[in-house]
Parts: C-alpha cells; sequence; structure tokens
C-alpha cells in the first residue's frame, strides 16, 4: 500500500505541479511534506486571529499562464489579481510613484526628470527584448553545451541562432546585459537617483548582490519575465494569499488521483542496485516508489536525503559548492488600520502596489555591505505591500495586513547563529525604516510575524532562506542550474530526479521546474508527455 | 599624399610595439607623446633627489614572448631582474610564500598545496585557451568572416579538448567571483587573500564582486604568455619603454616626444592626421590611438565629430579605479617582521582577508578614505642599486582601495591617506617611518593627469567582462578598428585589455595590415 | 507635490476652455498625454473646412525643444539628415532624425528663430536623444512643450482670417516662411507649415495668449467659416496630402523591441531628407552601407481600386504576401481610395501593380475583399495654392 509509481518530495508549488503532470499521465504518485500543511513558501496562514500572511512569498507573476490553464487552476480557485504600481518615498519627504498607466507613469517621472521620463520608453523597450529571448527558454529544458546528443545540439543551435537573429552589435548589448550590474545598466539610461533605485530594487530582491554588482541586471530581468493576463512584467495578488496557489495545485493534482501525505519527514532516498526505489522518513515508515522526484533544493537532496556512497564524488562537490546565500527576511505584520506614508494621499492608488524606502544606489549598496560584515543592514531595502488593499480575504474590514520583504538579512550573523536578540533587532531596524516616514505605523501594528533566514529556512526548508532555492548568477543559470552537466532534472542516481526552484529556470513561484522536470521524467518513462508547451512570443 | 601612413598616438608600450610592427611591414610611422620619454605607464621617474621608481607600473609579467621574439628585444639590451617569489606578509610573521607552483608557510597545509596545484593547472588551462583569443582580434560573432570564423572554431576545438569536466567548471566560473571560488578550492585564509588579491588588483571590485574571476584569468593568462614570471626591469620600467622605442626606431618608426596630440583631425568624413600642441599638423592614412577610449574619443578626437551613437558609448564605457601608488625614499633597509633581508627582493603583498578587502573596498565607493588597504610591494633597489643613493632604498608600492575624488578633497585627503598607509606598513615593518627621508603619493586622480589614464584606470577602462573581449571597448568599435573611419584603437583600451602584454599594439598593427588599410 | 493630483491626469491644453466649448460631441482622445478632441461636430465636415475654408487645430501637444548656443547650427546639422545651414533665419525645415543605425527616430520640424537660435517640433518626445546629441557641443536643449501654445490654422480662407487678426503682409509669406507680430502685447509667431497639404499657417503664442487667440480667431473668421477640427479629420487630411506619422507609419527606432522592425529614411520614401554631401550626421554610414547594399522596404503610396479603405490590410504580389498597410483613408476630395504600404523589395516600384486583402464588415458580416491597387508616384492632394506667394485670395 506504500508502493506507488512516483514519489515527490516537498509539497510546495514545483511538487505539486510535478506531481500533477506525473499523475495526469496516469502514474499513481503521492506527494509527501515534512509540514502538517502544504505549499512550502508558497504558503498563506492565520497567524493572527482574522488575518492571513502568506508567509513567505507574496506576489504572483511568474507562475506560466501555460501551468495556470492547463491544470485548470480557475477552475480549482485560483484568482490572480494584478495590482499594479508602487512608490518609493524619498528622505526629502517627496516620493517617486511607479503607475501602471504608462501615461500617468510619464508625467510622474517627468515631475522627477523630463529626460528620465522620455528616457524609460527606451529603457522598457531593451528590457523588454531580453525578456522576449529569456521566456522562450522557461518552459524548456536546457540543452548541455557539453554534450553531443542530437537534442542538445539542435536545442544549443537553435538556441545560439536566436542570439545571432539579434546582429552583432544588439548581441553584444545582451552579452554586456547579462554580465552587467543593475547599477550600471540602469545609470545608461536614467539620471534621477530615485528613479534608478525604485529600478534596482527589482535587480537585488532575493540575492545576496549589491546594485554595482555584476549579473544583478539580469535578476532584473528575473522579475520582468513573468506576467499576469499577457501583461509582460505585470505583478499580481493571489486572492486569499500565495497559499491559494498551492491549494489550487493540490486540488488539480488530487483531481488526477494524485496523493498528499503530510508531516512526512524524509530521511533518505532509498537506493538500490543503483537505482531510487523510495524513501525513508525520519520516523522510520517507508514509501516505495521506482521514481523520486525531489523537490528539495540541490544542497538539501544531495547532503541531506541522498547517501553520499550512492552518488559521484563530483555531485557531492557540486552540490557543496552551489550557492544559496541567505540575503533577505520577512515581516508579516497585522494592522489596525492603513498607515498614511508621508507625501503621499492615503487614497492613491500606489498605497496598493510595492512601496519602498531607499531613494538612492547608494542607500542600497550600504545596506549591502552591511550584509557582508554579517550583519542585517541597519538602512534596510524594503519592499512592502498591503495586499488587503487588493484582495479583502487577508484581513477583517477596515484592518489591514502588510508584508515587508527585507533586504539584507545575512544567513547567520558576523558567523554565528541567529539569537533571538538578534532577531529583535532586525525586527527593530524593519520597523524604524517604516515608522521614518509613517507617523501612525507603529501604533497601528497589532502582530508582527519577524521571519529571518532562520526561521525560513526552519520552518520552508528553504537553506539559509533563499527564496530562489540558489543564487541566479549566471554560473547557476539555465545549462548550469544547479550545476553542469545535471541541468536536465536528472539527479545521477537512476529514477530519481529534481524539481524545484534549484533548477532551471529558477526562483520565484513560476511552476516551471516542476513541469519541465515532470516533462523529462515521462519521457524517461517512454509515456506520453502531459506538459504543455510554451505560449509563442510574439 | 599624407605625411605619414600612420600617426600612433602615445609611445606607450602598447603604441611603441604597434609601430614597431607597422614598420617591420614597412610603413611609414610616426609616435607622438606629450611625455619626454618614451614608456607611458612604463616610466621611470626621480621622485625624491636621487631616488628614482617605476613610477606607474612596477612588475613586469604579462610581456608576449612572441613579440619579444618578433621584435627581437632579447637583444635590445632589456635586463630583467630574477623571476620573484610572493611573499604574502601575516601579522604574526608566519608569511606565506608562493613560489611557481608551490606554497609554504603561514600554516598551509598539505591538503591546500595540493589544492592549489590544481587549482593553478584548472586555470592554467584557461588561460591556455584563452591565449588562442589573446593573440588574434576578438572575433565577430554574427558578422563573421573567415578569420573570426577560424578563431571561433579554434576555441571550440579547445573547449572540447579541455574534457567535459574542465568545460563544466569553466562554464561556472567564468563568470563568477573569486571569493567563492577560493572558498571552494582552500581553507587557509591567507591563501584565499593572496589570490583574490591578484584578481582585484588595478580593479575597482572587491573579491565578492562576480567578474574576479575572469581578472584573474586575465592575469594568469599573461602570465602564460610572458613565461617570465614577476620581474623587476633593471633601471626601471622606463628601461622598457626605452627599449620598445629603440626597437621601433630600429625598424623605421618616427617618435616624436615632448610633444602632445592636441586633436585627431577630421576631413570630411574620415580622420586624416593629428595636430599638435605646437599648432602643427601631422597627415596619415591612419590615426592609430593607442590612449584610452575616452580620451581618444571624448578628448581628441571631440564627440562633436563621431556620431551620437558613438559619444554615448564612451559616455558610457567604465574607467574607475581604485589604484594608488605609494613612493618611499628610504634611508636604510626596512626591517619586515619575519622576512629575511634576503627575501626583500622578493614580491611582498599585504592582504587583509577576503571579507577584510571588501571592508577596505566599501568607504571607496561612496569617495571615502579606507581604513584598511591592499599593498603590492617592490623594494627595487636590492637588485638594481643605482635607482638610490648608494646603502639607502626605494619602497614602491601599489597600494587598493583609494578613491578617485574623495569627498574630503585630496589636498586634505592626500596627508591623511599617506599616514594611514605608513601606520599599515608599520604593522608589518616597525620602524619603516623613521627611515623614510621622503615620500609620494599618486593617486589616481594623479595617474590621470601624468599618464592620460582616464579615471587613473590602468586597465584603460575597466577590465569587466561587459567591457572585455569582443566587447572592448564598446560594441561598434571592436577588432580595433573604430566607427570612424581612419581611426583605429592599440591601446589597453583595446582587446585583450590592460597590464604590460603588449598584444593590443600588436594585435592592431596585424589587424591594420591585414586589412590593408594602409595599401 | 501633491496626491491625487492634476500632475499625472491627463493634462488639458492652453486653448481647453475654448475647444470644450465648441465640442459638440463631447468625443476625446489621449494626444501625448493630453485630452484631445476626436472630432468637434463631424468628422466629415470638419474635414471639409480644411479644404474649403478654415480649421483650426490645437496643436499645443506637440513637443517643441529650443536649441540655442554657439553650436546650435553644428548641433542640428549632425542631429538631422538633411543641410540644416540651408534653412535661413525665419525659415522652417521638415526633417527626420537618425540613430547610428541609420533608422528613424523621428521626423519633425526645425524653425530657425535667430542665427544660432532653433526650435524643433516633434511629435515625439525627444528629451533624452536631443540630450545624448550634446555631448561635445555648446548649446542648451530647453523643453518649451508647455511654454509655446499652438494653432494650426489651414484652409484656402486662413490666410484672409488671419490678415484680419493682425498678420500685416501674411499673404507675403512663402511656404516654409516665419513672421513675427505682436497680439495683445504678447508676441505671436505664424509659420506657413502644416500637415494638411494645404495653404496653412501654424500660430504660435505663450499659453497666456492662448483663449484670447482662439476668441479673436473664431470671431474674425466666422464670415469665412472657420471651424475647429479634431484628430480625426486632420488624420484624412494628412493622409491625402503624403504625410507620415511616427508610430502609425514607422516606429520610433529607439522604441523598437523586436529586431527588424525600424525604418530607414529610404525605407520610408524619405531619402530626399538625406544629404550625404554633409561628412558627418547620424547614421551617416549605416545610411551609405544600405544605399550600397539595397534596403529591405519600400515605402509605396497606394491607389486602391474601389471604395473600401485598405486599413491594416495585407498586400500581395501574386499569392504571395510582401508588404503591410500603415495608413489607409478614402479621400474626399481627390475621391480616391489610398493607401501607404511598407512593401518588401524588389516590390513596390511605382507603376507596381499590387492587391491589397481588405476586410471589412458591415453589421458585423465580414467581407475579404482582394482589391487591385497601383503604385503611384506622389501624394494624390496636391493643392497649387500651398506653394503660391503672394497666398492665393480665397
Amino acid at each position: 500500500m506504500n508502493q506507488y509509481d512516483a514519489i515527490v518530495i516537498g509539497a510546495g508549488h514545483n511538487g505539486l505541479t510535478n506531481g500533477a503532470y506525473l499523475a495526469k499521465a496516469g502514474l499513481k504518485v503521492a506527494v509527501l511534506e515534512r509540514n502538517p500543511y502544504i505549499g512550502g513558501a508558497t504558503v498563506s496562514r492565520e497567524l493572527h486571529k482574522g488575518w492571513w500572511y502568506s508567509n513567505c512569498s507574496y506576489v504572483a507573476s511568474l507562475l506560466r499562464p501555460e501551468i495556470t490553464r492547463d491544470l485548470e487552476l480557475p477552475r480549482h480557485g485560483l484568482q490572480v489579481v494584478s495590482f499594479g504600481g508602487g512608490a518609493t518615498f524619498m528622505r526629502n519627504g517627496d516620493y517617486f510613484g511607479n503607475y501602471s498607466d504608462h501615461d500617468r507613469h510619464y508625467r510622474e517621472m517627468a515631475r522627477h526628470s523630463k529626460r528620465d521620463a522620455n528616457a524609460y520608453d527606451r529603457y522598457a523597450a531593451d528590457t523588454s527584448l531580453q525578456t522576449k529571448l529569456i521566456r522562450p527558454y522557461l518552459m524548456r529544458t536546457p540543452p548541455d553545451p557539453t554534450s553531443l546528443k542530437p537534442r542538445d545540439l539542435r536545442d544549443l543551435l537553435e538556441f545560439a541562432r536566436s542570439f545571432m537573429d539579434l546582429g552583432e552589435e544588439k548581441l553584444l548589448d545582451t552579452i554586456k546585459f547579462w554580465t552587467a550590474s543593475v547599477g550600471d545598466y540602469l545609470n545608461e539610461y536614467f539620471e534621477t537617483d530615485v528613479i534608478k533605485a525604485h529600478m534596482a530594487g527589482s535587480g537585488i530582491i532575493g540575492t545576496a548582490l549589491g546594485v554595482y554588482s555584476p549579473g544583478t541586471a539580469y535578476v532584473l530581468l528575473h522579475h520582468y519575465m513573468g506576467d499576469v493576463d499577457g501583461n509582460v512584467g505585470a505583478w499580481g495578488f493571489a486572492r486569499g494569499g500565495m497559499g491559494a496557489i498551492a491549494n489550487a495545485l493540490s486540488k488539480a493534482f488530487q483531481s488526477y488521483g494524485g496523493e498528499i501525505i503530510c508531516d512526512a519527514n524524509v530521511d533518505e532516498v532509498i537506493v538500490k542496485n543503483g537505482r531510487a526505489a523510495g524513501v525513508a522518513l525520519k520516523d522510520g515508515r517507508e514509501y516505495k516508489a521506482p521514481i523520486v522526484v525531489s523537490n528539495l533544493d540541490p544542497k538539501r537532496t544531495f547532503l541531506d536525503i541522498t547517501n553520499p556512497s550512492d552518488l559521484p564524488k563530483d555531485v557531492v562537490k557540486k552540490a557543496r559548492n552551489f550557492k544559496i546565500r541567505g540575503s533577505s527576511g520577512k515581516l508579516n505584520i497585522a494592522l489596525d488600520g492603513l498607515p498614511v506614508f508621508h507625501g503621499l494621499d492615503p487614497r492613491n492608488r500606489l498605497m496598493a502596489g510595492d512601496l519602498h524606502f531607499s531613494d538612492s544606489l547608494e542607500r542600497q549598496e550600504r545596506a549591502y555591505d552591511d550584509w557582508k560584515a554579517g550583519t542585517w543592514s541597519k538602512d534596510p531595502y524594503l519592499d512592502m505591500m498591503i495586499p488587503s488593499l487588493t484582495d479583502p480575504t487577508m484581513a477583517p474590514p477596515g484592518k489591514h495586513m502588510m508584508s515587508v520583504f527585507v533586504q539584507y538579512a545575512p544567513p547567520k550573523v558576523e558567523g554565528r547563529e541567529w539569537t533571538d536578540e538578534d532577531k529583535d533587532g532586525f525586527e527593530k531596524s524593519v520597523i524604524d525604516q517604516i515608522s521614518n516616514y509613517s507617523p501612525n505605523f507603529r501604533d497601528l501594528i497589532l502582530h508582527c510575524e519577524t521571519r529571518t533566514p532562520r526561521e525560513i529556512e526552519a520552518e520552508v526548508g528553504l537553506t539559509e532562506g533563499n527564496i530562489f532555492m540558489g543564487e541566479l548568477t549566471f554560473d547557476q543559470l539555465l545549462f548550469n542550474r544547479p550545476f553542469p552537466g545535471y541541468a536536465q532534472y536528472r539527479s545521477p542516481i537512476k529514477g530519481m530526479y529534481l524539481c524545484s526552484s534549484g533548477t532551471h529556470p529558477g526562483g520565484g513561484v513560476m511552476a516551471a521546474p516542476g513541469a519541465n522536470a515532470a516533462r523529462e521524467i515521462l519521457a524517461d518513462l517512454k509515456r506520453p508527455n502531459t506538459v504543455p508547451g510554451g505560449y509563442a512570443d510574439d | 599624399m599624407t605625411d605619414y601612413d600612420a600617426v600612433i598616438i602615445g609611445a606607450g608600450h602598447n603604441g611603441l610595439i604597434c609601430a614597431a610592427y607597422l614598420a617591420k611591414a614597412g610603413k611609414k610611422v610616426l609616435v607622438v607623446d606629450g611625455r619626454a620619454e618614451p614608456g607611458g605607464c612604463a616610466s621611470t621617474r626621480e621622485f625624491a633627489p636621487g631616488f628614482s621608481v617605476s613610477d606607474c607600473a612596477q612588475w613586469l609579467s604579462q610581456f608576449d614572448q612572441s613579440i619579444v621574439k618578433d621584435l627581437d628585444l632579447g637583444s635590445a639590451g632589456l635586463k630583467l631582474g630574477e623571476p620573484k617569489a610572493t611573499i604574502s606578509l601575516q601579522s604574526d610573521g608566519d608569511h606565506l610564500m608562493l613560489a611557481g607552483d608551490t606554497i609554504s608557510g603561514a600554516g598551509v597545509d598539505s591538503a591546500d598545496q595540493a589544492a592549489y596545484r590544481d587549482f593553478k593547472n584548472m586555470i592554467r588551462s584557461f588561460a591556455k585557451l584563452m591565449t588562442t583569443l589573446y593573440r588574434g582580434r576578438p572575433p565577430k560573432l554574427v558578422e563573421q568572416n573567415w578569420t573570426d570564423r577560424l578563431t571561433l572554431m579554434k576555441l571550440g576545438v579547445g573547449l572540447k579538448l579541455m574534457g567535459r569536466e574542465r568545460l563544466q567548471d569553466l562554464m561556472r566560473i567564468a563568470l563568477i567571483n573569486i571569493y567563492d571560488v577560493m572558498n571552494e578550492h582552500f581553507s587557509n585564509a591567507a591563501l584565499k587573500s593572496a589570490i583574490a588579491l591578484d584578481a582585484v588588483t588595478g580593479t575597482n571590485m572587491g573579491p565578492r564582486s562576480p567578474n574576479t574571476v575572469y581578472s584573474y584569468l586575465h592575469r594568469v593568462t599573461g602570465e602564460h604568455l610572458a613565461q617570465t614570471g614577476t620581474t623587476q626591469v633593471m633601471g626601471g620600467m622606463g628601461a622598457f619603454g626605452q627599449c620598445l622605442a629603440a626597437a621601433a626606431e630600429k625598424r623605421g618608426a618616427t617618435l616624436r616626444l615632448g610633444s602632445a596630440v592636441q586633436a585627431i583631425v577630421k576631413t570630411e568624413d574620415r580622420v586624416t592626421g593629428v595636430t599638435l600642441a605646437s599648432g602643427e599638423t601631422v597627415s596619415a592614412k591612419l590615426v592609430i590611438s593607442s590612449a584610452d577610449p575616452t580620451t581618444t574619443f571624448r578628448d581628441l578626437l571631440g564627440y562633436d565629430q563621431m556620431e551620437a551613437g558613438i559619444a554615448k558609448r564612451v559616455e558610457h564605457y567604465r574607467s574607475r579605479s581604485g589604484t594608488a601608488k605609494l613612493h618611499l625614499a628610504l634611508s636604510g633597509l626596512p626591517e619586515f617582521n619575519g622576512v629575511t633581508a634576503d627575501q626583500l627582493k622578493e614580491r611582498l603583498v599585504i592582504a587583509p582577508s577576503m571579507d577584510g578587502m571588501e571592508t577596505a573596498l566599501n568607504p571607496m565607493k561612496y569617495r571615502e578614505l579606507s581604513q584598511l588597504h591592499t599593498f603590492d610591494i617592490s623594494i627595487p633597489t636590492l637588485e638594481d642599486p643605482g635607482l638610490a643613493p648608494t646603502g639607502q632604498h626605494v619602497l614602491s608600492a601599489i597600494v587598493h582601495y583609494v578613491p578617485y575624488a574623495p569627498d574630503i578633497g585630496w589636498e586634505a585627503g592626500k596627508p591623511q591617506l599617506l599616514s594611514q598607509l605608513l601606520s599599515e606598513l608599520e604593522a608589518y615593518a616597525p620602524g619603516i617611518g623613521a627611515l623614510v627621508s621622503a615620500s609620494e603619493l599618486i593617486v589616481p586622480s594623479d595617474l590621470e593627469a601624468s599618464h592620460g589614464m582616464t579615471g587613473g584606470n590602468w586597465h584603460h577602462g575597466e577590465l569587466s567582462i561587459d567591457q572585455a573581449l569582443m566587447m572592448r571597448p564598446f560594441p561598434g568599435s571592436t577588432q580595433y578598428a573604430t566607427a570612424v573611419e581612419g581611426l583605429y584603437l592599440c591601446g589597453a583600451g583595446a582587446h585583450p585589455g590592460g597590464g604590460l602584454q603588449g598584444l593590443p599594439g600588436r594585435n592592431a598593427a596585424k589587424e591594420i595590415l591585414k586589412r590593408g588599410a594602409l595599401s | 507635490m501633491s496626491d491625487i493630483s492634476r500632475d499625472t491626469m491627463l493634462l488639458t491644453t492652453p486653448f481647453h476652455s475654448r475647444v470644450e466649448a465648441m465640442c459638440d460631441l463631447n468625443d476625446w482622445g489621449n494626444w501625448m498625454g493630453y485630452t484631445t478632441p476626436n472630432a468637434y461636430f463631424d468628422i466629415e465636415l470638419e474635414y471639409f473646412a480644411i479644404r474649403s475654408t478654415t480649421g483650426v487645430f490645437d496643436l499645443s501637444p506637440m513637443n517643441k525643444y529650443r536649441v540655442r548656443g554657439p553650436d546650435a547650427q553644428r548641433y542640428l546639422d549632425r542631429l538631422i539628415t538633411r543641410d540644416v545651414t540651408k534653412i535661413g533665419v525665419n525659415r522652417v525645415g521638415y526633417a527626420i532624425w537618425c540613430d547610428d543605425n541609420g533608422q528613424v527616430i523621428d521626423d519633425g520640424t526645425i524653425f530657425r528663430l535667430e542665427d544660432q537660435d532653433y526650435r524643433i517640433c516633434s511629435y515625439q518626445r525627444a528629451d533624452d536623444w536631443l540630450a545624448w546629441n550634446t555631448l561635445g557641443f555648446d548649446v542648451t536643449i530647453e523643453n518649451e512643450s508647455e511654454a509655446v501654445a499652438g494653432l494650426a490654422v489651414q484652409g484656402p480662407t486662413s490666410c484672409t482670417v488671419l490678415t484680419l487678426l493682425g498678420c500685416t503682409d501674411i499673404n507675403q509669406l512663402k511656404p516654409f516662411g516665419i513672421a513675427h507680430y505682436t497680439f495683445e502685447g504678447r508676441p505671436l509667431m505664424v509659420s506657413r507649415t502644416g500637415f494638411t497639404g494645404d495653404l496653412g499657417y501654424e500660430v504660435w503664442v505663450p499659453p497666456e495668449s492662448a483663449e484670447a487667440l482662439w476668441d479673436q480667431l473664431f470671431e474674425l473668421g466666422r464670415d469665412y467659416l472657420i471651424k475647429p477640427i479634431g484628430s480625426h479629420a486632420l488624420e484624412l487630411a494628412r493622409i491625402e496630402a503624403g504625410f507620415l506619422q511616427a508610430n502609425v507609419d514607422f516606429m520610433p527606432a529607439e522604441e523598437i523591441v523586436r529586431v527588424g522592425r525600424s525604418r530607414s529614411p529610404f525605407e520610408l520614401g524619405l531619402e530626399w531628407l538625406v544629404d550625404f554631401n554633409k561628412p558627418l550626421f547620424n547614421g551617416r554610414s549605416a545610411l551609405l552601407r544600405e544605399k550600397a547594399k539595397g534596403s529591405r522596404y519600400r515605402f509605396a503610396m497606394l491607389d486602391v481600386e474601389g471604395n473600401k479603405p485598405a486599413e491594416h490590410s495585407f498586400i500581395l504580389k501574386g499569392d504571395k504576401q510582401v508588404g503591410t498597410v500603415t495608413s489607409a483613408a478614402w479621400c474626399p476630395t481627390a475621391k480616391a481610395n489610398i493607401a501607404y504600404a511598407q512593401i518588401e523589395m524588389p516590390h513596390g516600384a511605382v507603376g507596381d501593380q499590387l492587391v491589397a486583402e481588405i476586410y471589412y464588415q458591415r453589421e458585423l458580416h465580414w467581407t475579404r475583399l482582394l482589391a487591385p491597387c497601383k503604385v503611384i508616384d506622389a501624394p494624390i492632394f496636391k493643392s497649387p495654392k500651398r506653394w503660391q506667394t503672394p497666398a492665393p485670395p480665397h
């Protein structure tokens, strides 16, 4: 009875997606979850009565529309509501608003700089070009450049051709973009500090790099390549919090006959005769299956739940060298009312968007300096939202739920583990930062859940609390994710696969890794593919 | 009829090499430079009465041996010192010694020693591959011709020959930071920081910055091209400049020193010559600039003489630098804790921990002075006593991280920085301060003024991937030919970039001859 | 700094109070971030005002940039593809500007106000590109878009109306000439320019004069049947007269995302604006290469059979699709069905016979029509009045 065709470890969004596609193909699939609840980092929890927190991930855009549609997630209760807009509050009492309406956006920018407002169109065009280059590869398995297999050669050729089509100069600009820092990239377009800082945020979120670290321009792209209803780069809230995504995925999975088993903490993948044979839980239970899919990050997969003797030496080394850097923390706050921010009318729709307080690249870079020195940022970069302004289910009427993503928080504090005092200090730096711009904020706090990398790792199992399950630097992207030679979702152990955000195309609530892994598994099983191809990008 | 086939701006090593190659091919070449001595950054200067120093570059370690052969420099009187070991000074006096592939001291264990050999082997195999790329013009990727295709094919074969594992290593580390690579390979902190120092020297990056593996690779590729080890030039680097000048002149090139180029002249739609500070105009079929791209396009040609997109590219070209030089005239030989008198002639470096280097870098980003620096020290007088009065010595150090323009200004900043640096040195060489009879601190803006390098950047533009290889200096002006008709680049701002490699000059000359641009 | 504010709302032009009062249809659009009328009372009748009386169009949202300084002329000469030195003081020149790849960024008119004092009037915003172009030139660029209000006063009776307004000897003003007057103590500038192909002028005043100017024009012009016209009527006139429009007939090169979607002057039929005798201008080397190598596309004016406008049509040569239509209209004066198309080379030469694949619907019934069409060599509407000096009395 504990025998399955496939076992997926971890009921995060990628595990559930992977399970759903395997089940859809007719396999008997179980998804095992360590926690008593599903979702992993895609979760909503009521930690204060009447308030629902999207504890970890908090916005949706990257979730591939092909999957949403194919798994009929709307029918299973998922509703993603676009929010649009945002603002960066400035030290001088002004703010920069980011309106989703193009003309309004122009005029707000022109209020700060007409030249920048005009340059924005050029910036948007150039950045869109990069987005268009990468999007077709989200729902595909990356080719292996070191391989001579016909499929890899063909895919590589196609990949190369899409870049060659750009022409010499645009191709070089593309390489420049992929290797440049977000700060340098933005400096090529804009002159105004607050405008650059507002945009640079997307280049550092979830990343242990600063705005002047090469490679961060790509991270910016990673946040732009999603879409809501075809609006590329738009972001939305899942109604009911991010848990709604996991819930809809679980229902889809179950509708194909899949089984979710909670409180199932995997101790080890059982390998027999060089083949995966199932998993053993910490409590002694065993589940057998010829296919084992790990939705844990590559480090946990290869270093925690796999016996090193079952792995080639180089994989253990590569897993050890895989970079998962804790760089962020999170505050989820129940508010008694709506906070007021200097300079902005609380009725302004910008309030429903992402709000920030770092008004220059220099402040962002200094926040990173603190991380490098092993401490949380004293002047942190915050990505703050009030989803209850968009989604009435998140808090009682008139009350609000605030989600504060904090950059930077180190995995260890000056080399040692986080203590409760550290956590208090971290929380204080964030609350102080918000209070600097909002006189009534402090008095509105009813409950605050503070999550340093320590809590995120302990609860969700994200190593170091890294939201992307691995840095989004070029050495860990595409055919390098998680590491060269293993980027096609197969582990070195026959029958064992990877489907987490630690695989291509990487982190964020995208579900593409789970789906792509399912496609490879089904191919190995010589079963018909159930995973949809990507939509053509025009 | 033009006065010359080509006028080369700048008698730095690249300008002279380019001139020598062109002259060797029978072209009529003029090299002009505002400085009175040839060599550019390869220069010697008396910084205090009786004390001379290589006032910009201090080591010769990357000079391509094919140039030595082609230009017959061996017989041209160039005298190099003994190859140097590197001694990375530790505060406890148990120093780390790096000589060839062996390391010792500072508590390095056998595991790290083995790892070091493996690491060097890996990097060398990458460097070998880079040689293909460095000794030719950078290939175009789309508008390729057969030369480009051949280079790309050679690279492809080279990649395959490295073996799958090496290739995977390269794919992974090519764009990342030295910090992670060090931690992956080694456990000894002194070893990590000694290598990291080489990765950040000449840049404005810290070890954690992605692209520092590339800058390290660039350096090692140079060493691979040179095969000489790190050496000092007898008579100071200026002797190297003199030697190159002689080589160029011997082949028929004309040098005009002390005669700065005021402007690059454009007639109708192409560059036709240069005007000198004297007001004289020299006409030529081509103007080849070894000045950095910003100086070439912005200052000499003028943004109004090119299409606006080129000007925009130049403005985006980054030339920040964090490199300064410290020159000390010493009344006697200093004593460094744990360094024997014999070892003082080696290359001495002071590299704080990798995190320390990051800490040292931070203030520079905000135009402040740092409380911590890295040092790359040479006491050239031990091998070359003629640089100072008998029994006295010169200490020359390359120092990081120094801001280009601190908010407090250099008038107040220089004395402050000088005493900071001396106190940092004092920790390793107690009593050195008492020996200092004269001192000179050269900050990036000084180097900009004295050697015409924008931002004081030694590499003529930051050597990060987005400004390197086929992107160098910027799209549209690669392969030594620029987007302006008749204007070529042969300096460190062209592929493969900075360091005393001499390849930009050599490659540019070969490319110009190959194109028939002068026939 | 304000909150839910006018800062970010659609703006209104200095004429708005008057425009609003006359906009019987209450049909508004968004032009360059301004609330502007699509039509005032009847598109067709507004159009005919241009052709037979006088039509007044509020031009204020046009982008205006003042270029001043010792290098102003050299600056512009490098910016645009034609020879700016040939534009004399108090003259206007139509011009295009390209990026380094020889792809058109925008078109516009260059007003030479003084020796080294110019105004660029462009359809698209150009702050960023103009600023980049100042590198190396002693020149200042000032965005005057909000400081200058403008009306296009176009049509056969326009000269008479402006004369009544106090523009003495305005009939002597040559096409593309500029004349200066005062209006209620403030400067008023008239240029004999326009987007209609008819006799017409553009009148430029400080925003404070706007309402009074409008009032007096309509008061004095009443007997000459002056009428306000909206953007739909102007669109008809411009197509008939052969004018291109950015974002319609070509995409500004700097806003292109997809490779190959920008166009060169040759591909837009604007080679007459490219002067290779100038040793330097943006795009010159790329355009020289294109000239040698050949262009990818050809701009064609098509005379389409039948009366169904070929909007958004595919253009076929035999069975092969060779192009698409960018602008199309039935031209009421010329009584012709005109379309602008971008045609792949080598097709689209003058006289080439092509087919427009037109889709139109009546009462939700769609019809596919294959209409033969012919490439013509010049705009279908040519009013001699446009070029006559003195301007002919109506």
